[in-house]
């Protein structure tokens, strides 16, 4: 290992730092300052205490932006990566102020303590480019989610969710380390430069391929595509709901980025190839079997979904697939194709939980049924529950249509002439077709279903409302305009490169 | 000017959405003043374009710079065409849709997305901005026919929705690969269709980009979300969807899947053609066999549509400019049809059922809608002095060059277009006499024709008449547009 210079890891990881203060900030007051105060006060206190931090997180990044690396890729920083970060730190704002009014737990500064804690790991994944730090990040964010996720303790669906995460988990993460030790025996570097190094001029062997696909286990399930997806559905329908909004959003941000960095940071030169009648061994064609299955999967059980929470769950998996796609594009037009994707994607997915979570506290449960009457109960909510699942669909002009559209463009321009992955794109977009009828399912009750009798407005915290109007504006914006955010994307250095 | 046609209707689109709830009469007011203005710039503009100007931008920005997307707005005859269309049904719908007593402010804002989304694929040269339009125009039917609409009216939206969807799907994925077979530089129309696509490539790109415009066009066998989407429609969707949407699909064949591929369609053409002469004959036999009132008119625009497809499907000047000319006229004679089906007699009578419209004397209580009917029917049937005359027989003449055989089974389907014509006239406002005898005597009492009804009505038969008696209206407009450098491509291909 290289030598080492703490005042080089302070620099580059000031907005993780920020977090874990405000984390210590938030269990500190929740003892002292706020004690005894009523449970409606301590979460509006906490959840301001959040998203500040995480704002000042971000302005952080804007206003001192830095670039290198330390500690052999440890953390990584350039403009790609400062965008991601800022991105999940919004996400988590967001999360945070969508729990203004927490009422399924009492232990209030250990929840929000545990949100800043699983982001302070998704930002050292989003910048991590070496095995160990990928691990550790990986397993930060996992062990606060899944603590995240059981914090409804009187519901057993959340016990029931928290344990079938755990579980998978476990076992996904000891794939992955078994996979990523093949990984540095064959290499003999774990920082991910080392690895492209190490692989130069090898064949994509039989270890190589076991390798990869074990690594890829442990993503895969984080990413929640098929077949590691099995967990998702019931963590995203037992969670409270703020949990859930920050696995499918946030945490899948991270997931992805540093998906992308790997394969193509670390086995760029090992792609193979998965066009097709051009079949050639690498993660490539691994890749193509996952994407495929996601997005045939996810689109297809989604249809006889009656459940908006397990819906969703199912509409991320499809999501999963098409962002693959992406990554299989293997250049850096994809990389920026995936990110503007995945972000786009979290937040209207994170609007989305945001909307359910307000029908959920009135009627009770998820059900299709209680959207019915929507646009009578608070047309602001129907409308931006409309921006979001259209977006979902991939309507223009909002940013999910842009986002698909940048990564099948992504994907067939690799191996340019003869469009090998034109065939994945194609079913990505014919299930894309078939994904608009469960969106419409859920804004069929919205528009035109009328309301149950004697129904009453909706009311909505002004802090979740302020939230979710941010996000339907957000996603209307990126869509008309995506070079808001592909600027920084697609202009500058190379986005894998520190 | 013509660019306002489309911002008007978004934002009109967006007062229509912050109006006030309760306020019916503001709604409708704001909707026809929107649908007016867009008719206003669209003749506006009309008035300022030479027909030799080939192609004119009128915008032309980057948009999406990294992937050489533009926002290129541009107009030629064929466009102008189809925007003076889309304008005058737009006006027409709002009258026709007075009587929405049902949240009329969402409605309309459904309505104007819609409209703009229409305006905006016939205005786009990019085809990124032309399929984004595209899709905007999909999801309002929905809404429109599942919250507003009548029999069956969920499974007819959501029919119509997922076909829509699933078509462009093709559609998208055949723009994505010309755009990167052709370098992965431009999505502009001009600078793809100056690109020569190898004959492989076309052979398997024009299927895929003209099946999935055709299918919005109702092309046989894919024309079957039509009648039931129509039938479900309330009864300005029904003319909007009639009207322009299944243009949108005619004008897609035309302006991308020919424009692009000229050898795929030469290769195709036979195929493909023979679908359009089936969808002619098809439509006209089952609107034959009909007893629900409107569902003799969605078939009937299935059949209307197959000329347009056989036009197109020509290889021939003369047949382009049929087509052309004849989705114009069957976007206002659809319009009009519907209209007298869906507003006039539907929401007085409450039946649709031919044979329940029989014992009414429908003749006696609603003289007007008699009238209006019959003209149009006319119109429909292919009578000189209106429109549908000089379509029909410009893509009759072109399919006989091509293909002779077409030609005389799509002139077969003109005359079962008669037929049915007649039947359903007959059937409803003019019964023979033991059909009078079978029934009440007493004449019903129905609310009379509104003067919206009155104007809407006259308005589109004005169009019909006048393009009817003066053909060159339009004709100026669109052939010189065929002959434009855009089309260069086209014409050499197929060898005109």
């Amino acid at each position: 290992m290289t030598d080492f210079s703490y005042s080089e890891v302070f620099r580059l990881a000031v907005p993780e730092s920020m977090l874990v203060v405000g984390a210590l900030l938030v269990l500190l007051n929740d003892l002292t300052v706020i004690r005894g105060r009523t449970s409606a006060q301590r979460s509006a206190f906490h959840a301001t205490l959040t998203s500040a931090t995480c704002l000042a997180g971000m302005a952080w990044l804007q206003i001192m932006p830095q670039a290198g690396a330390v500690a052999d890729g440890m953390i990584v920083m350039n403009p790609t990566i400062a965008l991601v970060k800022q991105a999940i730190l919004l996400l988590t704002a967001f999360t945070a102020l969508i729990s203004w009014r927490v009422e399924f737990t009492r232990h209030l500064g250990e929840y929000f303590a545990l949100l800043l804690l699983a982001t302070v790991g998704m930002l050292f994944l989003a910048s991590a480019r070496h095995l160990l730090m990928l691990f550790v990040a990986l397993e930060l964010t996992s062990l606060a989610l899944y603590i995240l996720v059981a914090f409804h303790k009187e519901s057993r669906a959340s016990a029931e969710a928290a344990l079938k995460y755990f579980l998978f988990g476990g076992m996904a993460a000891a794939f992955t380390l078994f996979g990523l030790s093949l990984v540095y025996g064959l290499a003999g570097s774990l920082s991910f430069s080392g690895i492209a190094e190490g692989v130069v001029g090898r064949e994509p062997d039989m270890l190589f391929q076991v390798a990869l696909v074990m690594a890829l286990v442990g993503l895969g399930f984080k990413v929640a595509v098929a077949p590691f997806h099995l967990w998702a559905p019931d963590v995203y329908q037992g969670a409270p709901t703020p949990a859930a909004a920050l696995i499918a959003s946030g945490s899948k941000v991270a997931g992805f980025f540093v998906l992308v960095s790997l394969l193509l940071g670390g086995f760029g030169t090992l792609a193979g190839d998965a066009g097709w009648g051009r079949f050639m061994p690498g993660w490539q064609p691994v890749l193509a079997i996952f994407a495929a299955l996601s997005m045939v999967i996810g689109n297809l059980v989604a249809l006889n979904q009656t459940r908006v929470k397990r819906l969703l769950a199912y509409s991320a998996i499809a999501h999963g697939g098409y962002a693959l796609v992406g990554v299989m594009a293997n250049s850096a037009e994809g990389v920026s194709a995936v990110v503007y994707y995945a972000v786009t994607y979290a937040l209207a997915t994170l609007g989305a939980f945001a909307v359910v979570q307000v029908v959920e506290g009135d009627a009770g449960d998820d059900r299709l049924e209680s959207f019915a009457g929507l646009r009578e109960r608070s047309p602001v909510l129907a409308l931006c529950l409309m921006v979001f699942m259209l977006s979902a669909a991939g309507i223009p002009p909002l940013a999910g249509f842009f986002g698909k559209f940048y990564v099948f463009t992504a994907a067939v321009k690799t191996g340019s002439a003869d469009l090998g992955l034109i065939w994945l794109v194609a079913i990505g977009v014919l299930m894309s077709a078939v994904s608009f009828y469960y969106y419409l399912q859920v804004l069929k009750r919205a528009f035109v279903a009328s309301a149950p009798d004697g129904f009453s407005p909706l009311r909505v915290q002004p802090a979740v409302l302020a939230v979710i109007l941010l996000i339907a504006l957000g996603v209307v914006w990126f869509g008309c305009q995506p070079s808001v955010l592909l600027g920084p994307l697609s202009d500058g250095s190379p986005p894998l490169s520190p | 000017m013509l660019t306002w046609t489309i911002y008007i209707s978004f934002l009109g689109m967006t007062v229509l959405m912050c109006l006030p709830k309760g306020r019916p009469q503001i709604a409708r007011l704001t909707a026809l003043a929107t649908a007016a203005l867009g008719l206003v710039f669209g003749l506006a503009g009309a008035s300022g374009f030479a027909a030799g100007d080939g192609v004119k931008t009128l915008v032309n920005a980057p948009w999406v710079p990294a992937l050489g997307i533009n926002y290129h707005l541009a107009v030629d005859g064929i466009s102008l065409t189809m925007i003076v269309l889309t304008g005058v049904a737009a006006v027409a719908g709002v009258l026709f849709s007075w009587n929405v007593e049902q949240r009329p402010k969402d409605f309309f804002a459904f309505y104007f997305a819609l409209i703009g989304g229409c305006y905006g694929v016939f205005l786009s040269f990019d085809l990124f901005l032309l399929f984004v339009f595209y899709e905007i125009a999909i999801v309002p039917k929905y809404f429109l026919i599942a919250a507003w609409g009548s029999t069956n009216r969920e499974y007819g939206a959501m029919k119509l929705a997922l076909y829509s969807f699933a078509s462009s799907a093709l559609v998208l994925l055949g723009i994505i690969a010309a755009h990167v077979i052709s370098g992965a530089e431009s999505f502009s129309l001009v600078d793809l269709a100056g690109h020569p696509f190898s004959e492989g490539q076309q052979a398997w790109l024009f299927p895929l980009v003209f099946v999935g415009f055709a299918v919005l066009a109702g092309m046989w066998p894919f024309h079957t979300w039509a009648p039931t989407g129509h039938v479900a429609a309330p009864t300005a969707a029904s003319m909007l969807l009639a009207g322009i949407v299944m243009k949108l699909g005619a004008y897609g064949c035309l302006r991308v899947a020919m424009t692009l591929f000229p050898l795929g369609l030469q290769i195709w053409s036979p195929y493909l053609g023979a679908l359009a002469v089936i969808g002619i004959v098809h439509g006209a036999l089952v609107a034959l066999a009909q007893k629900d009132f409107k569902f003799v008119i969605g078939y009937s625009s299935v059949s209307h549509m197959g000329f347009v497809l056989l036009g197109l499907l020509s290889l021939s000047m003369v047949g382009m400019h049929g087509a052309v000319l004849q989705m114009f006229s069957h976007g206002v004679i659809a319009g009009l049809l519907f209209a007298v089906v869906g507003r006039m007699v539907y929401d007085r009578t409450h039946t649709r059922e031919l044979d329940e419209l029989q014992l009414m004397r429908l003749k006696k209580a609603l003289p007007y809608a008699a009238v209006v009917f019959a003209m149009a029917g006319f119109a429909s049937m292919g009578m000189p002095g209106f429109s549908g005359f000089i379509a029909e027989f410009q893509v009759l003449i072109g399919a006989w060059h091509g293909f002779s055989a077409y030609a005389i089974l799509a002139g077969l389907g003109v005359v079962i277009g008669v037929a049915y014509t007649l039947r359903a006239m007959q059937k409803s406002f003019y019964p023979d006499r033991s059909g009078l005898f079978a029934g009440k005597h007493d004449d019903p009492q129905l609310a009379p024709i509104t003067w919206q009804e009155k104007a809407g009505a006259t308005l589109l038969l004005a169009c019909t008449v006048a393009v009817g008696f003066f053909p060159r209206l339009l004709l100026d407009w669109i052939a010189p547009a065929l002959e434009a450098p855009l089309f260069d491509g086209l014409r050499k291909g197929v060898g005109l």
